[in-house]
């Protein structure tokens, strides 16, 4: 038997000797030694050991009976001194021993950033289970604060770990976005968010300057004078390869020990792998290639040929509820090309980069199930061209592949686990939907299941579908019409991400099945064009329903409705007079004060329409949008003019609102109201937005509705002064235009995103808050101006183009 | 029959409509995304509302009551509404709008 001595027990060390011995279990007398004093374990499970989630000996992969049964010497907390490649021998305190073979497993060293400090007790790495434990005794004091420094994958792993075991953790980041070797800046801008909202702190950007404490760690201090109290420093800024003892043996070596594709160094019985080898320029630090340097060199040691050739990479991150993915090569270039998906109510960004034809990148937050299907795209070279239009939704919208989801899921073990946050396992779900949860509601109640991040929900809704069968129907998302597969959701996205302004470019881009699509979509790709690109689109009035192209309510016997506008409900005595004139003058049939504090002339032809518009011009009066997905009216009380109980002026700030959005269009129509006391005259309470004044101020609620859904409005914030509530008003009513699907009123618009995230970007960041009431204006520069006006100088189109009754006649 | 001149395609904007009085009845004239034009009754056999003001996409219309859609060509109702209106024959020459008004002769005399 050829003696084999192994330096390291580490991952990939252990995994030449698994492939050893099981095809040859007699051909080497192994001596195995490792300076730990311990065996094989996994460290990629250290992180759920530091948080609590596993224990050691959960995560052991070789232990005591394995080396005995394979009757390998084992040498643990011996470290190897020196190697004598000439006499085939390798030394340690225990004297001489001397191999036939030798494999180097030595690993990697963590890099210490050699600040003043540095060396101070309660600094340390994250390395191996030593680390570990000392990290898990210093979060056992009270009120332990850490601050780690680096932000790279093993960085947040250990801050995650730290905080879960209830530590405040401060993590300090050199670069400009978390994790930016994996992440490009907008998936580390929504990793930050994840971590920050379980209570990290991140600074980025951060120039560490210091560790000061006398005799041990006391504080961090930053080149921006920042000081950061703390009893623990974890450094995880890198590793570097452990290749010192084979240089001072004489070995080649680079950066790393360098190896040929059979895992040979420079002696040809010396062999290296893992974090301590470099091969064709590339070094290693993620486990996959390890594992197939593993094999090449086990078949290399039974005189079988392969070669170890470098593969791309994918990585994910081990916190619980942080999902993301990335994979091969996302950096910005002229040749390369982008498809971006954004979901910011969901957390979700998924970018792919593209060069010619074929997916080179891939970098997901929030929903990375597709992961593995474009990382084999990007291992394999696929051409995408074809499919390229619907990539970004992954395999179930690619036509035929489409695997059945369900298969996998009824595969599933009853303990395998569902609900990451709530570790609600598969068994229990089924035993809730047996216990009578029959829909995802139920579960939630019961079992709690994806009642938290939500990212199972679908994972849920598949174990719902595989126990009733039948009885569930899975919620699919809907389309926006028969032209194309795409939600409202996702055609919003893809309208703002991929800079589409025109219809043609949202018919070609997009992939429309029609060549102009039809009257459900039209109406609302129209607005969704002009509500994002209000200077580069143009308004389509042959995609708009009669009423808004004819700026006026088509009656049941194809008469018109004209409702002129009367700001915050006031009028005047010639105005009046005016629409008198033209009730008489056009035979109007009908006339009828409205809801929103108005006067509606039903009945009017359509040939008439120019000229009864052109008088109510004439009067000063424009049109009221009584017909229109825009703004509707203000309706206002009298408040402090002439009300003994008003507390401010609502019958102004009802006109200024009107004033302000008058013109504009949106989802759906916006009613909105002004009370001028909480008696609430004005009904503000079921208005799309509604202001009660209040001595204080002024009462915002969003989101009421008086129509086929009676609904109170929900209070988005109180503002002191009027210039706020109108700021207030712009705000919300642009968010509402920028992100809510065609003919949802904002009531449901708010239920599907929740009144927070409004909250967030209206109110609490005063920044966005401007931002979002400045690009309504810009938007009001082209819209607010009276439709009326210019039709009613095109008079000639609303006649007929002929008429042959008169011809004929003659 | 007896081509005569109604006015010029560009008095239709493309995806819309204009209306023709005639004996018998009114007839819509579209003019679609490609620039071909159809002439076929404005009154929809639903609820009679006027084909002409509703959506046009491709070779169809949607009538904008009740969102009745009609194939222009055939003048049949798409979908599981069942309907029929009439189709007229137009045609465009040097840019204007011809229309065959022996069919309408015809029609109004049946």
């Amino acid at each position: 038997m050829q003696k084999l001595v192994v330096i390291g027990a580490g991952m990939a060390s252990g995994r030449v000797l698994e492939h050893l011995f099981e095809t040859a279990p007699d051909a080497f007398d192994v001596t195995l030694f490792n300076a730990e004093p311990r065996g094989n374990y996994n460290r990629l499970m250290l992180s759920p050991v530091l948080s609590g989630e596993k224990s050691y000996a959960e995560i052991i992969t070789h232990g005591d009976d394995w080396y005995a049964d394979n009757r390998v010497t084992c040498r643990f907390g011996e470290a190897i001194e020196g190697i004598d490649l000439a006499r085939k021998v390798v030394k340690s305190a225990g004297g001489e021993t001397p191999y036939d073979k030798l494999i180097i497993g030595t690993g990697s060293n963590p890099f210490i950033i050699p600040l003043p400090g540095h060396d101070l007790p309660g600094v340390i790495s994250y390395r191996d289970l030593d680390d570990t434990n000392a990290m898990i005794e210093t979060s056992s004091r009270p009120g332990a604060r850490a601050v780690v420094i680096g932000g790279g994958l093993l960085g947040l792993e250990a801050a995650a770990g730290l905080r879960m075991r209830g530590m405040e953790v401060t993590v300090l980041h050199i670069a400009g976005h978390l994790m930016e070797r994996q992440l490009d800046a907008a998936a580390g801008y929504l990793l930050r968010r994840d971590l920050e909202a379980r209570g990290i702190t991140v600074i980025t950007q951060a120039s560490t300057q210091s560790i000061e404490g006398d005799g041990k760690v006391e504080m961090v201090k930053l080149a921006d004078g920042t000081e950061l109290p703390c009893e623990l420093v974890v450094m995880a800024v890198g590793i570097r390869p452990s290749a010192q003892l084979a240089k001072d043996a004489g070995l080649a070596v680079g950066r790393a020990i360098t190896v040929d594709a059979q895992m040979q160094t420079s002696d040809p019985d010396v062999y290296a792998l893992g974090e301590c080898v470099e091969f064709a320029g590339n070094i290693f630090g993620l486990v996959a290639p390890l594992y197939d340097q593993a094999k090449v060199l086990a078949k290399t040691l039974m005189n079988e040929d392969d070669v170890f050739t470098v593969k791309e990479l994918a990585t994910k991150l081990k916190v619980t509820g942080c999902d993301l993915f990335s994979a091969g090569d996302f950096a910005e270039a002229d040749d390369r090309e982008d498809i971006v998906f954004r979901d910011p109510a969901r957390g979700v960004y998924k970018r792919l980069v593209l060069k010619d034809d074929r997916l080179i990148g891939a970098v997901m937050y929030g929903d990375t199930a597709d992961g593995n299907w474009f990382f084999g795209m990007i291992k394999d070279g696929t051409d995408v061209s074809e499919m390229r239009d619907t990539l970004i939704f992954g395999p179930a919208y690619q036509g035929g592949a489409a695997v059945d989801p369900l298969s996998a899921v009824a595969a599933l073990p009853a303990d395998a686990e569902i609900c990451g946050c709530n570790g609600v396992c598969k068994g229990q779900i089924v035993t809730a939907i047996e216990g009578g949860a029959t829909d995802l509601a139920g579960i939630r109640a019961t079992t709690k299941a994806s009642a938290s991040c939500g990212t199972c929900t679908g994972l849920v809704e598949q174990v719902l579908a595989v126990t009733l069968g039948d009885d569930f129907v899975m919620p699919t998302a809907q389309s926006v019409c028969k032209c194309t597969d795409l939600t409202h959701e996702d055609v919003r996205r893809l309208i703002k991400s991929k800079e589409l302004k025109s219809q043609s470019a949202v018919w070609q881009e997009l992939g429309w099945t029609t060549p102009n699509g039809c009257h459900v979509c039209r109406p609302a790709i129209n607005f969704y064009l002009l509500a994002d690109w209000p200077l580069e689109y143009q308004d389509d009035p042959q995609s708009r329903f009669v009423n808004e192209r004819n700026h006026g309510n088509i009656q049941k016997d194809g008469t018109y409705s004209v409702v002129p506008r009367m700001f915050g409900g006031i009028t005047t005595a010639a105005e009046l007079r005016a629409i008198a004139d033209a009730a008489d003058k056009y035979n109007v049939p009908t006339v009828k004060v409205t809801g929103g504090q108005r006067i509606d002339l039903l009945g009017v032809k359509k040939e008439d329409l120019p000229g009864i518009w052109y008088d109510l011009n004439a009067a000063g009066m424009v049109s009221g949008h009584a017909y229109s997905k825009g703004l509707r009216t203000v309706k206002t009380c009298v408040g402090t003019d002439h009300c003994r109980f008003g507390t401010q002026d609502s019958t102004g700030l009802g006109i200024k609102l009107e004033k302000l959005l008058w013109g504009s269009w949106t989802p759906h129509k916006v009613k909105l109201a002004v009370s001028g006391c909480p008696r609430n005259c004005a009904e503000a309470t079921c208005k799309d937005l509604g202001i009660i004044c209040v001595d204080s101020g002024y009462q915002v609620g969003v989101g009421g509705a008086a129509g086929m859904d009676l609904k109170e409005t929900e209070r988005l914030c109180d503002v002191p002064t009027e210039e706020e509530a109108l700021e207030v008003t712009a705000a919300f009513v642009q968010i509402y235009r920028e992100n809510a699907k065609y003919l949802d009123r904002p009531y449901k618009w708010i239920a599907k995103v929740g009144l927070d995230w409004v909250k967030e970007r209206v109110v609490d960041d005063l920044e966005n808050r401007r931002a979002l009431a400045a690009r309504f204006e810009l938007s009001q520069t082209i819209y607010r101006k009276d439709p009326w006006a210019p039709l009613a100088a095109k008079a000639e189109s609303f006649a007929p183009l002929a008429d042959l009754t008169l011809e004929a006649a003659e | 029959m007896n081509w005569i001149d109604i006015g010029a395609l560009t008095d239709i904007p493309q995806r819309g409509a204009r209306v023709v009085k005639t004996q018998v009845g009114c007839i819509a004239l579209f003019r679609t995304g490609d620039d071909q034009v159809f002439a076929v009754s404005d009154t929809c056999p639903h609820k009679g509302g006027p084909l002409s003001e509703g959506i046009v996409h491709g070779h169809q219309v949607t009538c904008p009551l009740h969102n009745w859609v009609f194939s222009l060509e055939t003048g049949q109702a798409q979908g599981a509404d069942k309907g029929q209106i009439d189709t007229y024959a137009v045609r465009v020459e040097d840019g204007r709008l011809m229309l065959d008004q022996t069919q309408l002769q015809q029609r109004s005399a049946a």
